[in-house]
């Protein structure tokens, strides 16, 4: 059986949930016939150069009809940041209004589940949804498209602002064996308006799975969203997602992706700064040990003058573990007063441990200003003799500075809760000791 | 208390060190002058453990062990003590968090307990005193976009609460204005006791008004041409180092 075909069979299985609007299964339709045609894409394509996806391709990952769970309040608490913040869960792809909660946000606020909102709004969602996620040429998120069961829509109408953030818990347990998944989430932020969202992927328990993630989020003039991914999936699983932005006038889309689970996981995060005065921050940290494979690509695409980009990664890599990072940067003609940086550091723990960092920069304006710069390297050996010099053991030492060096990056998260979280998972984890 | 015999080191093929001998007795102040690249900072690198500096002969006795025979951390667990002349940043890493874990260290390598964050806070306010540091730079990172005179303040701060038997500061004064000079030089005073000792290494003999010598060493083309008394250091600030770089002739 070809990789395509696995799902061939579960396309023609699939049914068109209860009640939803007729543009779907002709959306679906065409989505499927791209992905026949694209296949997966092999290290022959650009894109994809330095990540196999073939451990994904070959593996018949099938969608499952979860049960609901048996997953308490408490065993959630891991990730939960805030018990007050307004969040959805899903577990194993299936959503659980019982361990949700999304009832305080402003009234004019909707939020949504993929099929509620394919329900009660179809209009609104047939002028959204698929809009800014082309599949093309992007067979990750044709796939998604075809077999898109559930996510989550937001629209933050104008001038609001939803004060607490907003968090996205997909949980995956034993039940997620051989699974695929294809949540999906579309934002629409109108003018003015600002939200800021924490999508959480995790698993309990170590089963190996396939999440395929697409995001769409518009923010328009002036609007500001905060969107960061924490990456936990069991290490046997696979992660791949997408995210695919536009930005208005003046508008502010700040992200930040941390990855430390999957056995191979790549988000692509594009953006496209359509309106004068916009800024785009892309930082994001991966930390990854044994046989783990990161990919990161981002794009930034400078369309309209005077916008600004910031990219900030980092990647901390032991074992034999395998980072990616490809940043491409473009500069349309007509974007004068570009400014633009991006940075890439990576912190080789061991001898087997690879990166490969490819910044990509085709800038057509000639007032612009556009850098970068990427560095691979071990510890420094000055800081590590004046923190001997101190008393401090060489393991001790080694394990404080590869902390900081992810401290750095951590220290641009904005969200106190989640910055703390951060910084404890990542220091409990090198120093073996307790943060404070 | 320690005793350096003969010692020569090198970096790589050049030698930098080229046959010191020094003894400092519990109870004294050294100082330790010479011109520029003479092999001072070297000097001191090696006594705390540096591993870019390699010794190629010559021993260090520190409290009746082999000094050379010790990893950094274990020198500075021992009592060894280097106040760096370039101290290094370390974006990431609170100054709290790093006296903290030096701190306790040191006292488990003496099998006494840890302190945890809040009894720390406690030995911290009074060390900052000392030095007359404000207790929020305990919350930025160790020495990240500290002016000159913080961050020489910082490696005194730093002596103040790992308190070392031996401690060598190497030209803590120089971009030091008069003020900070004081607190620095008050500092060091106010940790003396009759059972430690201080090396001083400086160009200047200004921090030398402040604290006391009982010797005074020249060191220049990695040896010491001449040691003496404190009134040495005056006749240096006097007639510079020239005089003494004359070829003698008895
Ligand atoms: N790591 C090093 N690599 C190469 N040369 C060095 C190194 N450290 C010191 N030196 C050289 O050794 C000599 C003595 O340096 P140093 O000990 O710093 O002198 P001082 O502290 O007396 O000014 C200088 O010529 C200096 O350039
Ligand atoms: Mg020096």
């Amino acid at each position: 059986m070809t990789p395509t075909a696995t799902y061939s069979d579960q396309f023609a299985a699939l049914a068109a949930p209860a009640g939803a609007p007729a543009w779907l299964p002709a959306l679906r339709q065409q989505a499927f016939e791209r992905f026949t045609t694209l296949g997966f894409p092999t290290t022959r394509n650009e894109d994809w150069h330095f990540t196999s996806v073939a451990p994904i391709a070959e593996r018949p990952f099938k969608a499952i009809k979860p049960a609901a769970t048996t997953l308490t309040a408490s065993d959630l608490a891991p990730w939960i940041l805030d018990p007050s913040w307004h969040r959805l869960v899903f577990v194993n792809g299936r959503f659980e209004p019982g361990l949700s909660q999304f009832s305080e946000l402003p009234a004019d606020v909707e939020v949504a589940t993929l099929s509620d909102a394919l329900r009660e709004s179809p209009e609104w969602l047939s002028a959204h949804l698929g809009k800014l996620a082309a599949f093309d040429a992007a067979a990750f998120t044709a796939l998604n498209t075809a077999f898109m069961q559930d996510g989550v829509m937001i629209h933050v109408p104008k001038g609001e602002t939803v004060e607490l953030p907003l968090q996205i818990l997909c949980l995956a347990d034993a039940q997620a064996q051989g699974a695929a998944f294809h949540p999906r989430l579309l934002v629409v932020a109108e003018a003015q308006s600002q939200i800021s969202l924490i999508e959480t992927f995790a698993a309990i328990g170590g089963a190996e799975y396939l999440v395929n993630a697409v995001a769409e989020v518009t923010v328009a003039d002036g609007a500001r969203v905060d969107h960061y991914k924490v990456q936990q999936e069991s290490t046997d699983a696979y992660h791949v997602s997408a995210v695919q932005v536009t930005q208005g006038r003046d508008s502010i889309y700040h992200s930040f992706s941390f990855a430390a689970g999957a056995a191979l996981s790549r988000a692509n995060i594009y953006t496209k700064l359509l309106g004068t005065g916009s800024e785009a921050r892309l930082n994001g940290l991966y930390v990854l040990d044994g046989t783990q494979h990161a990919d990161h690509q981002t794009f930034v695409e400078h369309i309209a003058e005077a916008c600004a980009s910031r990219e900030l990664y980092k990647g901390i890599l032991d074992g034999s573990s395998h980072g990616v990072f490809n940043g491409k940067v473009y500069v349309d003609p007509e974007a004068q007063k570009t400014d633009g940086k991006q940075t890439n550091k990576a912190l080789l723990l061991s001898e087997q441990a690879r990166v490969d960092t490819k910044p990509q920069l085709e800038i057509f304006a000639d007032d612009v200003k556009c850098t970068h710069g990427a560095t691979v390297g071990r510890l420094d050996e000055l800081p590590l003799f004046y923190l001997k010099s101190r008393g401090i053991g060489a393991e001790t030492a080694k394990a404080l500075l590869t902390y900081a060096f992810a401290a750095e990056v951590l220290e641009t998260i904005e969200n106190d809760p989640l910055r703390l979280a951060l910084e404890r998972t990542v220091f409990e984890r090198f120093t073996h000791a307790s943060f404070e | 208390m320690l005793k350096i015999t003969n010692l020569h080191a090198s970096v790589g093929e050049k030698e930098i060190l080229k046959g010191i001998s020094l003894t400092v007795n519990a109870g004294e102040v050294h100082a330790i002058m010479g011109p520029n690249g003479s092999g001072k900072s070297t000097l001191a690198q090696v006594i705390a453990g540096h591993p870019g500096y390699e010794v190629t002969s010559g021993s260090i006795e520190y409290d009746g062990q082999d000094l050379l025979e010790l990893e950094a951390e274990e020198r500075a667990q021992a009592g060894v003590f280097l106040a760096f002349q370039y101290p290094i940043e370390i974006p990431g890493v609170t100054n709290a968090y790093f006296l903290r874990a030096a701190y306790n260290e040191i006292r488990k390598a003496h099998n006494q307990p840890e302190l945890d964050p809040i009894e720390f806070l406690d030995v911290m306010e009074e060390k900052l005193t000392v030095v007359e540091m404000d207790a929020s730079m305990m919350q930025r990172s160790v020495n990240a976009g500290f002016s000159g005179g913080e961050k020489k303040r910082n490696e005194i701060l730093q002596m103040a609460v790992l308190e070392p038997k031996l401690a060598v500061l190497d030209e803590t004064d120089s971009g030091l204005d008069i003020d900070a000079l004081r607190i620095v030089a008050e500092g060091v005073n106010k940790l003396k006791r009759p059972d430690n000792a201080t090396i001083v290494v400086t160009h200047y003999q200004r921090l030398l008004n402040y604290i006391v010598p009982d010797h005074v060493h020249v060191l220049a083309g990695g040896r010491i041409i001449k040691s003496g008394g404190k009134e040495l250091a005056l006749e240096l600030e006097a007639k510079g180092y020239d005089w003494l770089l004359e070829p003698v002739t008895a």
